[in-house]
């Protein structure tokens, strides 16, 4: 036992931990600051006024008051991201292309994983379930997601990309988009042969829909509750687990050093005996193990799913990926919480700032014009470095 | 290749050569004819359509004794428009290529009923619409085009009406970015001004899952009620995500709302706090003073329950017959012409049907159309049919 826990990098398992609340903390602090002084600067223009119109509070109150529960939702919504940003980077890591199969790969899980549940429903199991049941069967379809996700991702590595390694690096990726669509039309098959019913819905149990109740902050004439709903709570726990995990199996574990191996150089690290195959085949279950994960934390989430649930989670997991800089594991994270953060702030705050011009509709033209503008800065991303090109 | 073709050509110039002679032979039976429907008889919406076709049945065998009377045979024929434009508008063709047919009873659907109807004004046919409730079926101006229920630009106007009723003092309006949704939104949000209504937001979404950054400004606002313009799959996790963040008030939407696919994602979130409403054009066949007897008929024939539309299906049928049978007394008992029973049914007064009094303005619209204000009543998606109507409103559609 001794022996055990000695052989356990301690350091790996803080440092991720630290990074996430590091991040998460900064982008938070950031923001908030930065909407702020943009309220207090609107607060004497004909924006505050009206606001003060309607609700009878300055816009600088409900920014401030708003604050919290914006960048709650907006943590949950980015480690979602993270998760599934981690899937494309580590692709992007050993094999240098853009796996556009990963968002179907993330639809799969959370369609395993919800029809898992539907049928546990209808055979009357979840309604009578205790809360420690529920939890069961909860675990047990985010574990059958993550399975089913990895399975396909090892067999869609396989089929579709290997027969290509050798090729220019553009193959591979339309065969990635082929497979895409290709994922995306057999779920609709599947769906619509066994149910005949395009969308899904998370079925309601356990105590996942309740809400824990902070407080009750004046704001105007009304109040604003705040809290946090325990589904929320669960996606951010199971994704900061999930992220500690993969961290520490990257650069604590023996697997880890020989992914890192053939990312940096192929054709070496198989002359030192590293079966690169295999190696790849394992990047790829762990990619497919996390999205799936993360697609049932979404359906969880969100309630109800349909066959083109991964097209923007996915897209969107790619820019955090991009934006943190591909191949760059701490990068996908950092890409991942801002992403999120920037959407929700933006979709918060946007409509009152604009006076309801352009509201919560628009946050994703505000929040991609700063990816934009980040890499016109840093076109190597947050945390890239600036290498050149693998021959 | 060249010598393939021309075979081809062949075979078409012979087919429709035998379906112009067809047509021939049956413009020569004066005595005959028919009426026509278009609906879904297949696919996913035949459920309603095989109804709405039943209903035209129904009212063609209890009304059709006074054209016998004088002469005539009349005649149903039944049309699969599969609640697909294409088929729709390649029936239209076969409907208006039949000289026997003087009137069409059709299309469930608007997108289906929209350019089937062109084809129908070009040779004049009347058509008279038992369900298609989207502005345009009407605004076109047509002659030939008709129809017996409400109109989604007044649905709008409904809703706001039902919300000042409701005592609601702060509305935040939500819509779905398509012509339907933000259509209603925005009627909804003209005339929730015009009550005095405070509006606290009017926002498009495309977003179908995370609606929280949509959330905060209606959480900040604290409006009475919360209305939707668009369909179910939204709203329903809209009205979820709303409710679980400690919203408490009322939650109202259009007719996109009718399905019990909104209690199976939302489930009791809908019954908590001030309730969900919606409003739609056509109530359940019961609701309606008129169907009574109907509804037994119908029973008695098919066996089943009527579905919605099935008595609109009834109404649509006798006033066609109706205006048939002017036109033919009109024109010294003979078989009247396209545009003269088109001309008749416009010329009605105060037509009696099972669903109302029906007298057609000048674009083709009811002078008065029925609304109704459905409260949803069990989280158990099994009971959606058992909501109860809470409101029914008699409004006259806009003139335009």
């Amino acid at each position: 036992m001794n022996r055990f826990l000695r052989s356990i990098n301690v350091r790996e398992l803080v440092r991720p931990i630290g990074q996430l609340a590091l991040f998460s903390l900064g982008s938070a602090v950031v923001l908030s600051a930065l909407v702020l002084i943009l309220a207090l600067i609107l607060d004497q223009t004909v924006v505050g006024q009206a606001l003060q119109e309607k609700l009878n509070v300055s816009l600088y109150t409900y920014t401030l008051i708003n604050l919290p529960q914006v960048v709650l939702d907006g943590l949950t919504i980015g480690f979602v991201y993270a998760a599934i940003a981690l899937g494309y980077t580590m692709v992007y890591g050993v094999l240098e292309f853009i796996n556009f199969a990963h968002s179907e790969i993330f639809a799969v899980g959370a369609f395993v994983g919800v029809e898992i549940l539907i049928a546990l429903d209808h055979t009357g199991m979840l309604k009578g379930a205790s809360i420690g049941m529920s939890y069961v069967f909860l675990i047990f379809a985010i574990l059958s997601g993550m399975a089913a996700a990895g399975a396909l991702a090892v067999t869609v590595e396989r089929v579709a990309y290997r027969p290509l390694r050798g090729a220019p690096r553009l193959v591979p990726l339309i065969s990635a988009i082929g497979v895409s669509f290709l994922l995306q039309d057999v779920i609709r098959l599947v769906e619509g042969l066994t149910s005949g019913d395009f969308n899904r819905i998370f079925p309601t149990f356990g105590n996942f829909d309740q809400r824990i109740i902070f407080g009750k902050m004046a704001l105007g004439s009304t109040s604003l509750t705040l809290g946090v709903s325990i589904k929320s709570l669960i996606v951010i726990i199971s994704a900061v687990l999930m992220l500690v995990g993969l961290n520490y199996l990257v650069n604590a574990t023996r697997i880890g050093k020989a992914i890192r191996a053939v990312a940096q150089d192929r054709p070496t690290a198989s002359l030192m005996g590293i079966n690169v195959n295999r190696i790849i085949s394992i990047t790829f279950l762990v990619g497919g193990l996390l999205g799936g994960a993360a697609g049932v934390l979404y359906a969880l989430k969100f309630t109800r799913i349909d066959p083109f649930v991964g097209f923007f989670p996915g897209l969107k997991a790619f820019a955090a990926a991009v934006l943190g800089g591909i191949g760059n594991l701490t990068g996908a994270l950092l890409g991942g919480i801002v992403l999120g953060m920037l959407e929700t702030f933006a979709g918060s705050y946007m409509g009152v700032f604009t006076m309801g011009a352009a509201g919560s509709e628009y946050k994703d033209i505000f929040a991609f014009s700063i990816l934009i503008l980040v890499l016109i800065f840093r076109p190597q991303g947050l945390m890239g470095e600036n290498v050149g090109q693998k021959a | 290749m060249f010598k393939h073709m021309s075979a081809v050509f062949s075979l078409f110039v012979a087919a429709s050569l035998t379906m112009a002679s067809y047509g021939a032979a049956s413009a020569a039976d004066a005595e005959a004819i028919k009426i026509a429907t278009q609906s879904p008889l297949s696919g996913d919406q035949s459920v309603v359509g095989v109804d709405m076709k039943r209903g035209a049945e129904l009212a063609l065998e209890q009304l059709g004794k006074p054209l016998a009377d004088m002469g005539f045979k009349v005649e149903l024929a039944p049309f699969d428009d599969q609640a697909n434009p294409d088929t729709g508008v390649a029936n239209a063709k076969r409907i208006v290529s039949d000289p026997a047919i003087l009137a069409v009873v059709g299309h469930y659907n608007s997108g289906v009923q929209i350019p089937s109807s062109e084809v129908y004004h070009t040779s004049g046919l009347a058509n008279v619409s038992p369900a298609n409730t989207n502005p345009k079926v009407t605004t076109r101006g047509y002659l030939e085009v008709n129809r017996i229920v409400g109109r989604d630009d007044v649905q709008g106007v409904v809703g706001a009406d039902f919300a000042t009723k409701l005592g609601a003092k702060s509305v935040f309006v939500i819509h779905d970015k398509t012509a339907y949704g933000q259509g209603i939104a925005e009627f909804f949000k003209k005339r929730a001004g015009e009550k005095g209504l405070k509006v606290l937001g009017f926002e498009g979404t495309e977003e179908k899952a995370n609606f929280d950054s949509l959330l905060s400004p209606i959480l900040a606002g604290n409006p009475d009620l919360v209305y939707f313009g668009g369909m179910y799959s939204q709203a329903a996790v809209l009205f979820k995500q709303a409710r679980e963040r400690g919203y408490a008030g009322t939650f109202l939407s259009d007719d996109g709302f009718d399905s019990s696919d909104a209690t199976k994602i939302a489930g009791q979130t809908l019954i908590d706090g001030g309730g969900s409403y919606y409003s739609t054009v056509s109530g359940p066949a019961s609701v309606y003073p008129g169907t009574a007897k109907f509804i037994a008929d119908f029973k008695a024939k098919y066996n089943s329950d009527p579905q919605p539309f099935a008595a609109q299906g009834y109404d649509s049928m006798a006033i066609s017959l109706k205006a048939i049978e002017n036109a033919a007394k009109t024109n010294g008992n003979a078989t009247p012409s396209r545009e003269a029973v088109a001309k008749a049914i416009r010329e009605l007064k105060d037509f009696a049907g099972i669903t109302g009094t029906f007298t057609f303005n000048a674009i083709g619209d009811p002078t008065v159309a029925k609304y109704f204000v459905i409260k949803v009543n069990s989280a158990d998606p099994a009971k959606w049919s058992e909501n109860t109507v809470v409101e029914t409103l008699d409004i006259a559609p806009p003139q335009q």
